[in-house]
C-alpha cells in the first residue's frame, strides 16, 4: 500500500490538517491497520520535500503549530500516474511454509500436520472475513472478498501440496 | 458445547462400493444450530459421509445417532419419514419438480406431511420471501435462473423447520455472486431457526460460512478444530 499516494489522493478533495488526513485514511483504508501519527507526519514531510504538497495555512495552537496541507499540480500528476500504473502481480511462494514442509519431511516429522495446521488457520481467518463481509456494507464486502480470494489461492496450494507430499518426500530425502 | 449434546453423531463409519472403500472409520458430530463444512478432494468420501449421516445410505459398519435414534438400524420406512419431517436437503442442482410452480415446490414437503394446501402455500410463500425469491412463486423451475432455483431449493429445505439441513455442493453450479447470495441466505436462515447444517463443499469460500471444518481424506475424517 502506498500511503503517500493515498494521502495525496485524499488531499485532492481540498486542503486538510495532518490529523484530518489520518482520520480520513483510517475510515476508508485503515480497517486492519490505522495509521500512526508519526507515519502521517513523516509521509507529509517527504511529500512536501518532493513538491507534491504545500503548506496552505499554519494555525498556532496550544501545542505545536497545526499545518494545513494542499496538493500541488505535481502532486495531482503523481496521483494520476500512480493510478494509471498497474500493480506488479506477485506470484510469491509462501517461502516460510514451504521451508517448514520440506524441513518436516527431511527430519521425518509429520508434514501433513504442518499443512493441516496452516489450513485451519487460513480457514479461521476466512470465517472471520466472511462474518465481517456478511455484516458489513459494500466497501467491507469488496475489501474482504479481495482478501478471501487470496487466502483461497493459498489454500489451494496447501491442498495440492498435501496431495503431493509423497512425491515431495521422495524428492527432498537424500 | 451445549448441554443437550449433539443433534447428530456418527462414529466408526465404513462403507464400501465394490472393491473401493468410500468410508474407512469416518465420524462426525454436529451440535444443534452448528454449521459444519465437510471438505476434501473429489472421491474422498465426503458425499458418502453425507448420505450416511442423512440416512439415505446404510453404512456397512458404524453408528449414526440422531438424538436418541440409531439411524443404521431403523427401518427404511422410518428413515424416510424422519428425512421428511426432521431433515432438509439442498443439492448442487435444485432438483425441483419441473411440473410444479416454485410455490408448489416449496409447499410440497408440507403437503406430504399432511398440511392443507392453503396453509402449506402460505408458509411456503413466507419462506420464498425470506429467501428473496417470492417474485418467482408462480413460475416453473425451467423458467428461472440457477441462482433463483437454488434459493427456491433452500426455501423448500427449510420450510418444515428441520433440525438438520444437508447441503451437498449447494453453490457448485452457480457463479460467485449468486453462490455468495445463496450461502448468505442459507446460513442466516439456518441460524435464525437453529437448524444444524452439514455442508459438503470443495470451495473454501463457501466453507468459510461454517463454524467448523472437517476434512475427509481417503474415507477418513479429520477435524481441523484441534489442529491449529
Amino acid at each position: 500500500m502506498s500511503i503517500g499516494h493515498a494521502l495525496l489522493g485524499l488531499l485532492e478533495a481540498g486542503p486538510r490538517h495532518g490529523y484530518d488526513l489520518k482520520r480520513a485514511f483510517d475510515a476508508r483504508f485503515g480497517h486492519d491497520r490505522p495509521l500512526h501519527y508519526g507515519q502521517v507526519y513523516s509521509t507529509m514531510s517527504r511529500l512536501l520535500r518532493n513538491g507534491l504538497v504545500e503548506v496552505d495555512a499554519v494555525e498556532p495552537g496550544d501545542g505545536p503549530e497545526r499545518k494545513r496541507y494542499a496538493i500541488t499540480d505535481a502532486g495531482v500528476t503523481d496521483v494520476e500516474t500512480w493510478l494509471a500504473r498497474p500493480e506488479k502481480p506477485e506470484p510469491y511462494l509462501q517461502s516460510t511454509l514451504y521451508t517448514k514442509v520440506v524441513l518436516s519431511l527431511l527430519t521425518g516429522r509429520d508434514a501433513t500436520a504442518v499443512l493441516d495446521g496452516q489450513r485451519a488457520e487460513h480457514l479461521r481467518l476466512m470465517r472471520e472475513l466472511t462474518r465481517r463481509k456478511v455484516e458489513g456494507d459494500l466497501a467491507d464486502q469488496l475489501i474482504c472478498d479481495h482478501a478471501l480470494f487470496h487466502l483461497e489461492a493459498d489454500l489451494r496450494w496447501l491442498e495440492l501440496t498435501a496431495a503431493r507430499l509423497q512425491q515431495l518426500a521422495t524428492a527432498v530425502r537424500p | 458445547m451445549t448441554p443437550a449434546g449433539p443433534v447428530l453423531a456418527a462414529t466408526g463409519l465404513h462403507k464400501t462400493y465394490g472393491p473401493t472403500p468410500a468410508l474407512a472409520d469416518a465420524g462426525l458430530s454436529v451440535q444443534p444450530g452448528e454449521i459444519v463444512a465437510v471438505m476434501g478432494p473429489s472421491g474422498s468420501g465426503k458425499s458418502t459421509l453425507l448420505h450416511c449421516l442423512a440416512g439415505i445410505v446404510r453404512p456397512d459398519a458404524g453408528s449414526v445417532r440422531y438424538g436418541p435414534h440409531e439411524l443404521t438400524t431403523m427401518t427404511d420406512a422410518r428413515r424416510s419419514a424422519l428425512r421428511r419431517t426432521d431433515f432438509g436437503f439442498v443439492f448442487q442442482f435444485g432438483r425441483l419438480v419441473p411440473e410444479l410452480t416454485c410455490l408448489e415446490n416449496v409447499a410440497l414437503p408440507l403437503r406430504l406431511g399432511g398440511l392443507r394446501r392453503r396453509a402449506a402455500e402460505d408458509r411456503a410463500l413466507e419462506w420464498l420471501d425470506r429467501l428473496e425469491a417470492a417474485d418467482v412463486r408462480g413460475k416453473r423451475p425451467g423458467e428461472i435462473s440457477g441462482g433463483q432455483g437454488q434459493r427456491v431449493a433452500v426455501a423448500r429445505a427449510l420450510v418444515t423447520t428441520p433440525r438438520v439441513v444437508f447441503a451437498d455442493e449447494p453453490t457448485g453450479a452457480l457463479d460467485s455472486l449468486n453462490g455468495e447470495r445463496v450461502m448468505g441466505l442459507l446460513s442466516r436462515a439456518a441460524r435464525d431457526t437453529r437448524a444444524a447444517v452439514v455442508l459438503v463443499t470443495h470451495d473454501a469460500r463457501v466453507a468459510a460460512y461454517s463454524d467448523r471444518e472437517v476434512v475427509v481424506r481417503d474415507g477418513r475424517t479429520r477435524d481441523l478444530a484441534g489442529v491449529a
